[in-house]
């Protein structure tokens, strides 16, 4: 058999059927609901007298539109918000799929709770109606994003109609220094290959450095696939894997683990086995990064200069200088230099309690600059929970941070947690859009000690300098 | 959904890159539980100040251009998020067809199930293409799937290429649900497979 890879592997064992032009029917194994992209999906089904073919593969939990302050056990006050997040709870009751509602201390970002109750496993074929479903591929699951009109066919047929994607390998070889974290490699690696690199591509992440990171950090990492353009990024499961899944609510038990176990251990990708494209960079060479303009792409290291549009080629000319317009940012000036009003912590990329704990060393004892606005907010009730039981959220509430109840919050602002026109922010999400955190908001992406640090000083700040 | 049919309308220029699914449709607009209404909302945050008047200098508020039907885009076209509100609100403004030299994957596939065409070209197409879109409204070009070919204002013919299973469904007006549902047997026959070999999932 010739060597093959790590996704074809994954994608052969799910493949129900295929046509001779390649098209296939690609099984599901976990299909993951929130209350934005699906309430029009039900609807269809409703409409066409259809079932959800596999309730116990769906699971559904409201997070884009929950407002994250104490009060919201109250309800939701927002009343288009109100009415998504009812037709969720409607529809989940309806169609008997698992269902964690706002309230349940389980609730979260739903890219956090899948893996958290043991709901993602290795091999496994994940989708969600967001694209930030690639961040399950630490586990070496085939995850992906989809649009609505797929989430009402998954839930009618529990499989999608798929073509094969390419095969791409990004390597990170050697080890991180100090102050660089996953956060930094997965920018890195979009500033490096560009937004539209990975379209068309699945990605496999390798290498010594990859290898190093918590299971939290290889979430990190894939989150951000989509960003570089790939649908699905992946990591082949390890002991680390294996370690983060076993005992989770689940997760196999007893001989079923066993059998998985085997299976699991079956999937890297071959020697030799043959990419269509590869990227490596050397671990040494990373810096901590911040984002510069309202594409991730835009990516330099702290101790750079904001660039000139000039800098640059072809179409990408015009886009920077209505980036460095909408950001308001002048060319030359240094990135330490640019001054922060808002800090969030948090989301699907670094919401998690690793995130939280690099967070709580940097800012433990000290007091967050005066008139910064700084929120924290756990991507699930269970992070939170953790979090106030090992004494972080103390520390937090001590230095001056806000600490909120979990969702996307600031991530995309759709709860009333936003950016005013013109309000900069330093962010741990994954978008730097136009708007993406409130209308003429300004976003600066970075990873969570970087964001810390910011908090601190006021400005956006090389974390080495607190080592 | 209704059959893809030929096509002359105008055609938009956006020549910026990257162009996102945050600035298609801005998150306000996502809390809607309906698939209508959206093409009001299209690109808002470009087409419209803080008070609600059109910006003039947006290509979609231009005279020439408030009826296109077609966009001829900057590359990476529908980058971001995967909510089917962007194709939902470009098909309800009523474009049909968007043209660049790349886009999104999901955004990509979310198109095709709106009975929107959306057409991948060398960036040498693209810019002959931008360059008769900028003519304004005299200039209208025609995109015939069947026949895989753009015609543009000057008669100039560009075929392209388009996935044999996708313009089938997108001709034929398609449900895809029907289709696989039409395959329920080897759905099936896989779960029970698949239940043996991988009994935990
Ligand atoms: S945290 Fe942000 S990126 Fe993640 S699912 Fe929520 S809105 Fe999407």
């Amino acid at each position: 058999m010739s060597p093959t890879t790590l996704y074809d592997k994954i994608w052969d064992a799910h493949v129900a059927d295929q046509t001779e032009d390649g098209t296939c029917l690609l099984y599901i194994d976990r299909h993951l609901v929130h209350e934005v992209t699906s309430p029009q999906a039900f609807e269809g089904l409703r409409m066409a007298g259809r079932k959800v073919h596999a309730p116990d593969k769906t699971i559904a939990v409201p997070d884009h539109n929950v407002p994250t302050t104490p009060d919201r056990v109250n309800g939701i006050e927002n009343e288009e918000g109100r009415i998504q997040v009812a037709a969720l709870d409607k529809n989940a009751r309806d169609f008997g799929v698992h269902y964690y509602p706002m309230n349940d201390v389980r609730q979260g970002i739903v890219h956090i709770v899948g893996p958290e109750q043991g709901w993602t496993l290795p091999g496994m074929t994940v989708v969600c109606g967001d694209s930030h479903t690639a961040t399950h591929g630490a586990f070496g699951a085939l995850a992906h994003g989809i649009g609505t009109s797929e989430v009402e066919h998954v839930l009618a047929t529990q499989t999608l109609i798929q073509k094969k994607s390419k095969n791409m390998k990004v390597e990170i070889t050697g080890k991180l220094q100090p102050g660089v974290t996953a956060k930094d490699i997965t920018l890195a690696v979009i500033g490096e290959t560009g937004t539209a690199g990975g379209t068309g591509y699945v990605i496999e992440y390798c290498g010594e450095a990859i290898r190093d990171l918590s299971m939290e950090g290889r979430m990190t990492v894939c989150n951000m696939a989509i960003e570089g353009g790939a649908r699905a990024g992946l990591i082949a499961p390890d002991q680390t894997t294996y370690d983060y899944v076993m005992g989770r609510p689940h997760a196999p038990k007893g001989a079923q683990w066993d059998a998985a176990l085997t299976w699991w251990k079956t999937l890297f990708t071959d020697e030799n086995a043959v990419f269509d494209k590869v990227v490596t960079l050397r671990g040494e060479d990373i810096a901590p990064v911040v984002t510069w303009g309202t594409s991730p792409e835009d990516v330099l290291p702290i101790t750079a200069t904001v660039p000139f549009a000039t800098d640059f080629e072809g179409g990408k000319v015009d886009a920077a200088a209505r980036s460095l317009a909408y950001m308001g940012l002048e060319s030359g000036t240094k990135l330490t230099d640019i001054k922060i009003d808002t800090v969030f912590i948090g989301s699907c990329t670094n919401g998690r309690i690793e995130d939280l704990r690099a967070v709580a060393g940097v800012v433990k004892g000290k007091k967050i600059k005066e008139g910064m606005r700084a929120l924290i907010v756990p991507g699930s009730g269970l992070v939170r929970a953790q979090a106030e039981e090992e004494g972080l959220a103390e520390i937090f509430l001590d230095a001056g941070f806000e600490w909120r109840m979990a969702g996307c919050s600031m991530c995309l602002a759709m709860n009333p947690d936003q950016l005013e026109a013109g309000e900069r922010c330093a962010a741990t999400s994954n978008r730097n859009f136009e708007g993406r955190q409130g209308r003429g908001g300004r976003t600066h992406l970075v990873s969570p000690v970087m964001a810390a640090a910011a908090a601190l000083t006021g400005h956006l700040t090389d974390i080495r300098d607190f080592l | 959904m209704e059959k893809y049919q030929k096509l002359t309308g105008i055609a938009a220029p956006m020549p910026l890159i990257n162009i996102d699914t945050d600035m298609i449709i801005p998150k306000v607009f996502l809390k809607t539980i309906k698939r209508s209404g959206l093409g009001v909302n299209l690109f808002a945050e470009m087409r419209y100040n803080d008070d609600g008047s059109e910006k003039d200098d947006f290509v979609l508020n231009q005279p020439a251009y408030r009826d296109a039907e077609i966009i001829v885009a900057g590359d990476n076209f529908g980058c971001g998020s995967s909510r089917e509100h962007a194709p939902w609100a470009i098909k309800d403004f009523g474009v049909r067809c968007v043209v660049s030299t790349g886009f999104a994957d999901i955004f990509f596939s979310n198109c095709f199930k709106n009975g929107i065409l959306p057409i991948v070209l060398p960036k040498e197409q693209v810019d002959l293409l931008m360059k008769d879109a900028e003519k304004g409204a005299n200039a209208r070009m025609t995109v015939d799937l069947e026949a895989q070919e753009i015609t543009t204002s000057d008669g100039e013919v560009i075929a392209f290429d388009v996935d044999a299973f996708k313009k089938h469904c997108l001709l034929e007006g398609l449900d895809d649900i029907s289709l696989t549902l039409a395959k329920a047997d080897a759905i099936q026959s896989f779960e029970q497979q698949a239940q043996q070999s991988r009994p935990w999932v």
